[in-house]
């Protein structure tokens, strides 16, 4: 248990010191680019100082200094196994035509998911509105889908109507849209933390709102009027949450692990880029969904032709389909678990077990 | 109260301990940030005010979507920055790190942030304290999800080992065959004592002070019995470092100083020659 304490932090400081400006230089905003010598350099002071901390920890008992030296293992430890795999620049024009729908396809499983709880969701709630009108009251948040849609639909096609939503703010509309929406799908994606629970309460109640809606229109032979007023956005929309969805429902999986091997927090790890890029690109469709719905959905006939606004929400339908469906096919780093470079976070490769130890009991 | 550290192993074999932050001190951290954030906002919304007179819409959507990007974006942006750490975590010494002790990825800065508001249910991250306190590494469900831990982040100063290092005439070195008797029966915790008592003198009440070296004098006296010429006119504490001198520094005065250029094995001697 004996190390001649003095001799040995005399001889061995130094490289401590010089350990220690390294990192604080590396740790700096990113500037600290190493050349080849440096980093040589680097892990060979960082396995000397952890070669230190061995000694300590055998020879004699000293908690300060171990301590000490801790601290400095952990910080050097961290720059040298943490290193992202991909050091290719983030490039937003790969991203968006590549990464992301190759992302979405990847997890197409999840998407389904979403849908199908959408569209159960949907049909409880225009069975509801079809068998008891009444229900009305209890499903609609919204004070300005409570009352007859005949009614609306009147008052809105009046020109009286159309000026009201002319009164100059579209902007601060478009706005609280776009930060409500994308309020929403955090939240989507978020529940998924309550291994997908909350995420299907959330899917489901949007499916509720969003049949009784339906049905109250269809059933009041304003069918017309509806497409003209939701496809717009609604095409740009409600895809978005439901790429929330399935980012929830991908981190639910993920937490329950069905049939598969890997640890937990190897499943998470693996997830969270993907989670990421969804989350953007939901983020970017809400964003498009919020100036569609501020500037367009609001104008009716006979100011815009319904038949023009409907081809313009089905036009969007195709074109995201489409996006999503095709946009990066047959580039490389499709097949799932691969490496996605360029992705808006760097993947680690799951297959460098030295990279990734396992914490202690 | 603070949880236990979390323990890692390196590729080396060598573990380290990173101390980890317990749901106070987060807490307190968040209430700065939440202040801090609030101060921005209210801040660019002074700003905003002013174009309200020229553009009216403008300005209020301008200010909807300043408050949302503030609330949803100031912890990624400053943990993305401050690698890991807001204002409020700086302030109180707290560092957001990947939970197996990797650099932090920009992904698990957004998933933690992200899940900011299931944590933050019903009020004051009463789900997240609840999570922070009952899991092995305190960690709240954004944590969970993200694969990371918040960390104590205090700077461990080298410690001083001037105390001990006397250089001087150590009257216990004439019995070498006691010396060893005295390394050879002292167990780690009881030479930790001993060097931890003499590092730490200074800091000690006077009264305490000599309770403390006339207790661990008379422990080590009892030990190893030093005969009475070596001890004579020794105060306990003079006693115990002649003691923590023999139990950590190997060399005799006779021997050359360290120099940091030469790597220090003590106790591994060099091979002999085998003998005929």
């Amino acid at each position: 248990m004996i190390l001649d304490l003095e001799r040995f932090v005399a001889a061995e400081q130094p490289h401590w010191q010089e350990l220690q400006l390294l990192l604080t230089r590396l740790e700096g905003n990113g500037s600290g680019r190493l050349s080849m010598e440096e980093i040589r350099r680097l892990h060979y002071l960082y396995e000397r100082t952890a070669a230190d901390l061995g000694k300590l920890a055998t020879f004699a008992s000293e908690p300060v200094l171990r301590a000490f030296l801790e601290a400095l293992v952990a910080r050097a430890y961290g720059e040298i196994h943490g290193t992202p795999h991909q050091i290719r620049r983030f490039s937003p024009w790969r991203w968006l035509i590549e990464v992301l729908p190759q992302t979405f396809r990847r997890h197409a499983w999840a998407f389904g998911l979403a849908v199908a709880v959408t569209l159960v969701g949907a049909c409880f709630g225009a069975l509801a509105i079809g068998l008891d009108p009444g229900a009305k009251g209890v499903i609609m948040p919204f004070p300005h889908l409570l009352g007859d849609p005949r009614e609306r639909v009147a008052r809105e096609e009046s020109a009286q109507g159309q000026d009201r939503h002319l009164a100059g703010a579209h902007t601060s509309f478009s706005a609280t849209l776009m930060t409500h929406n994308t309020r929403v799908s955090i939240a989507t994606l978020a529940l998924g933390v309550t291994w997908g629970i909350g995420t299907i309460i959330l899917l489901f109640y949007n499916g509720v709102i969003l049949g009784a809606v339906i049905a109250d229109y269809v059933l009041a032979h304003q069918a017309r009027f509806l497409a003209g007023w939701l496809l717009p956005h609604g095409a740009i929309e409600i895809p978005a949450i439901l790429i929330a969805g399935q980012a929830g429902f991908m981190l639910g999986a993920a937490l329950l692990g069905l049939g598969r091997r890997t640890p937990l927090t190897q499943r998470l790890r693996e997830i969270t880029p993907d989670l990421v890029t969804l989350m953007a690109g939901a983020a970017l469709l809400l964003v498009w969904a919020g100036i569609v719905e501020a500037f367009l959905s609001q104008y009716h006939e006979p100011r815009l032709p319904y038949a023009l606004k409907i081809s313009f929400g089905l036009f969007e339908l195709v074109a995201l389909t489409l996006y999503l469906g095709a946009a990066g096919r047959g580039r490389a780093r499709e097949e799932p678990g691969a490496e996605t470079p360029g992705s808006l976070s760097d993947r680690r490769d799951p297959d460098v077990p030295s990279a990734a130890p396992a914490p202690l009991p | 109260m603070n949880p236990a550290g979390l323990s890692l192993r390196t590729a080396e074999g060598i573990t380290f301990t990173l101390p980890l932050a317990g749901p106070g001190t987060r807490f307190l951290a968040w209430s700065v940030d939440a202040i801090a954030a609030g101060a921005l906002t209210v801040m660019i919304g002074g700003a905003i005010n002013l174009l309200t007179v020229v553009l009216p819409g403008l300005a209020e959507a301008l200010a909807v979507l300043v408050f949302f990007l503030i609330q949803t974006g100031y912890g990624i942006a400053a943990e993305w920055w401050w690698r890991g750490q807001t204002p409020g975590k700086r302030l109180f010494g707290l560092r957001v790190m990947d939970a197996e002790g990797l650099r932090l990825q920009f992904g698990q800065i957004v998933m933690r942030n992200l899940l900011r508001p299931v944590d933050a249910l019903p009020l004051f991250y009463l789900v997240g304290g609840v999570a922070c306190a009952i899991t092995r590494h305190a960690q709240r469900l954004g944590d969970l999800a993200a694969n990371t831990v918040v960390v104590r982040t205090v700077r461990q100063p080298q410690p001083d080992y001037e105390p001990i290092a006397t250089g001087r005439f150590n009257s216990l070195r004439a019995h070498p065959h006691l010396a060893a008797r005295l390394r050879q029966r002292t167990s780690p915790s009881e030479a930790i004592a001993a060097l931890q008592a003499l590092l730490r003198r200074d800091t000690l009440e006077p009264g305490a002070r000599v309770d403390l070296f006339a207790d661990l004098g008379a422990h080590f006296r009892d030990l190893v019995p030093f005969p009475p010429e070596a001890v004579e006119g020794l105060t306990d504490e003079a006693y115990l470092r002649a003691v923590t001198d023999i139990l950590f520094r190997a060399r005799t005065e006779h021997d050359p100083p360290p120099s940091p250029e030469r790597m220090h094995w003590p106790h591994v001697s060099p091979s002999r020659p085998p003998s005929l």
